[in-house]
């Protein structure tokens, strides 16, 4: 390729970079400013004197950390539980013959069913219940409803793989069902295991609608509801302190994703493709 | 292996997978075939009575005048949404393609939205689209006066299109580089051989190549668009006029602000009845695929 044209895939590259980076930037940059210079125009494209108070106020007018910490514990205990049940799932659909392998194409179903459709009638089950507005529904239905599936396809499809050998030297080491899948099929796993717990932590992470179903109480709402939810008394916008706090839940996620960005992608590529 | 072993076996398995077939009978079969019970039903939560309705909610959507409204928006939106990230996507693949030098920067750069936090990409957006807000501060220096995007008859809808896109084009740019680098490079010389020009090789080399990726990206972005609740919530609720009114948002207002279970349930099946068309067509266009490659 001549320089020329390299130089003109580079200026495009460039620009059509700017929408994806540049909203990252101005939420990091709004949520340090002061409030009557959020709006201003010309537009403050770095914040001359960081106000970190916005922080502090996200914080301490709102109950964040507790929403924090609720999202973190909800996301870790979904994706442990879906890496745990989908995995044993997935390994005996693929390594054992039984008569219960007819029962994956079943569950394959879940795929397609979207948690809209299924909501009306678990919230009515959770209402009966007395679980609205605690966490249950929020692990236990993801754990073994419909967004488990995926994760145990991905899991099977991985399993199917192995060399039927590496079992076989299992088994004559005496290894029974549950050893031959924790100590010879779950640790060459990994990769699969990796794609599993990115997919599911960030859907869980993202969960929207199901906690807005779920819950009432703001010191139980997760994130992305809680992020919503920043106005003052009047009802006006508080969009340094929104910013601040969007800030707080984008920039981990971000960090881990530049440092693991191979798995990232590979993970959520897997997701994207429904295996 | 004896028989006994083989039942023991067996029985293993069954464990195994117990949990998660508990699971799926309560949480996806029984809520399915309920959300159709509840669909033939008049629910009325206050008296806490439900009584048989017959094709009712389903008549109701021919009678709804806001259901018209709601099948446009969705409608648009899914076009909208397929057409600008399929483009968006393989332009994007392509330049990444190309493996220039610093490539894997970029590729981060177009695929970080992916990992942010839906709520928080899209507020940002809705603080950058304000009549006041970012955008317009940028084209009023360039001497612009920007409309107001949220509130804006066509601009309300093309805003939320283009905050989906940017947010997920990067996974689907993700397939198309995969299905690029797939391609066998001695097709691409014989296609250069014969004196094929760039646009001559995308057209009939490249595209032909990359179709089934293409057919495939397709049905799940339009599946993921018809699914589309939390950006319509932060960003314009529906407006103006029901122009961004899309499925699901409507479901959610009749479900769980109107409290209308009974019609809240038929069109959670008509979403659901989308959605397995789609997922039955790509299906099919998988073992076509598959075959395809063999």
């Amino acid at each position: 390729m001549s320089r020329r044209a390299k130089i003109a895939c580079y200026v495009v590259m460039v620009v059509l970079a700017v929408p994806f980076v540049f909203p990252t930037w101005w939420m990091i940059t709004a949520s340090l400013l002061p409030a009557n210079e959020v709006l201003a125009y010309p537009p403050k494209l770095f914040p001359a004197s960081p106000q970190w108070e916005n922080y502090k106020t996200a914080f301490t007018d709102f109950p964040l950390a507790q929403q924090y910490f609720n999202s973190l514990y909800i996301a870790v205990l979904v994706t442990l539980g879906t890496m745990f049940f989908s995995s044993l799932a997935g390994y005996a659909f693929a390594r054992i013959r039984f008569r219960g392998e007819k029962v994956f194409g079943l569950i394959l179903i879940g795929l397609m069913v979207p948690s809209e459709v299924t909501i009306i009638p678990l919230f009515r089950l959770v209402d009966d219940l007395g679980l609205t507005n605690t966490h249950w529904p929020l692990i236990v239905v993801p754990i073994f409803g419909a967004p488990s599936v995926l994760a145990t396809f991905v899991m099977r499809q991985f399993f199917i793989t192995i060399p039927g050998e590496l079992e076989e030297a299992g088994r004559l080491d005496g290894l029974s069902r549950f050893g031959l899948y924790r100590r010879v099929a779950l640790p060459i796993a990994k990769p699969a295991l990796a794609a599993v717990a990115i997919f599911t932590f960030l859907n869980t992470w993202n969960f929207f609608l199901e906690p807005l179903v779920y819950l009432t109480d703001k010191s139980m709402f997760t994130l992305p509801v809680a992020l919503t939810q920043y106005v003052d008394v009047y009802g006006g916008h508080l969009w340094n302190v929104q910013l601040a706090a969007a800030t707080t839940t984008v920039v981990p996620v971000l960090v881990v994703f530049i440092i693991a960005q191979r798995q990232f992608v590979e993970g959520l590529a897997q997701s994207g493709l429904k295996g | 292996m004896t028989l006994t072993a083989r039942r023991r076996d067996a029985l293993a398995g069954w464990i195994f997978i117990t949990p998660q077939l508990l699971g799926f009978l309560a949480f996806v079969v029984a809520p399915l075939a309920a959300v159709v019970w509840y669909s033939f039903q008049d629910v009325n939560l206050l008296a806490g009575t439900s009584v048989f309705a017959g094709a009712d909610n389903y008549a109701k959507l021919f009678d709804d005048p806001t259901a018209p409204k709601v099948a446009r928006a969705t409608a648009i939106f899914c076009v909208g949404l397929v057409v600008l990230n399929l483009a968006l996507a393989l332009s994007l693949a392509l330049l990444l393609n190309l493996k220039l030098r610093g490539t894997t920067v970029f590729r981060t750069v177009f695929f970080s939205p992916v990992v942010v936090t839906l709520v928080a990409w899209t507020i940002v957006w809705n603080f950058l689209l304000q009549d006041n807000g970012g955008i317009n501060a940028l084209l009023q220096t360039i001497g612009v006066d920007g409309p107001n995007w949220l509130r804006g008859n066509g601009t309300a809808m093309l805003s939320v299109i283009v905050v989906q896109v940017l947010k997920n084009v990067g996974l689907n740019m993700v397939l198309f580089l995969a299905a690029l680098q797939g391609i066998p490079a001695s097709i691409m010389e014989a296609s250069q051989l014969d004196g094929a020009g760039p646009w001559r090789r995308f057209r009939s080399v490249i595209l032909p190549m990359i179709s089934p990726t293409t057919l495939l990206t397709a049905i799940i972005t339009v599946a993921g668009a018809l699914q589309v609740f939390a950006q319509i919530q932060v960003l314009t609720l529906g407006g103006p006029a029901d122009s961004t009114n899309v499925l699901v948002f409507y479901f959610y207002q009749q479900a769980f602000a109107n409290h209308d279970l009974g019609y809240g349930s038929a069109l959670a099946v008509v979403l659901f009845l989308v959605i397995l068309v789609l997922t039955l067509l790509q299906w099919r266009m998988r073992k076509r695929w598959v075959f395809h490659e063999s």
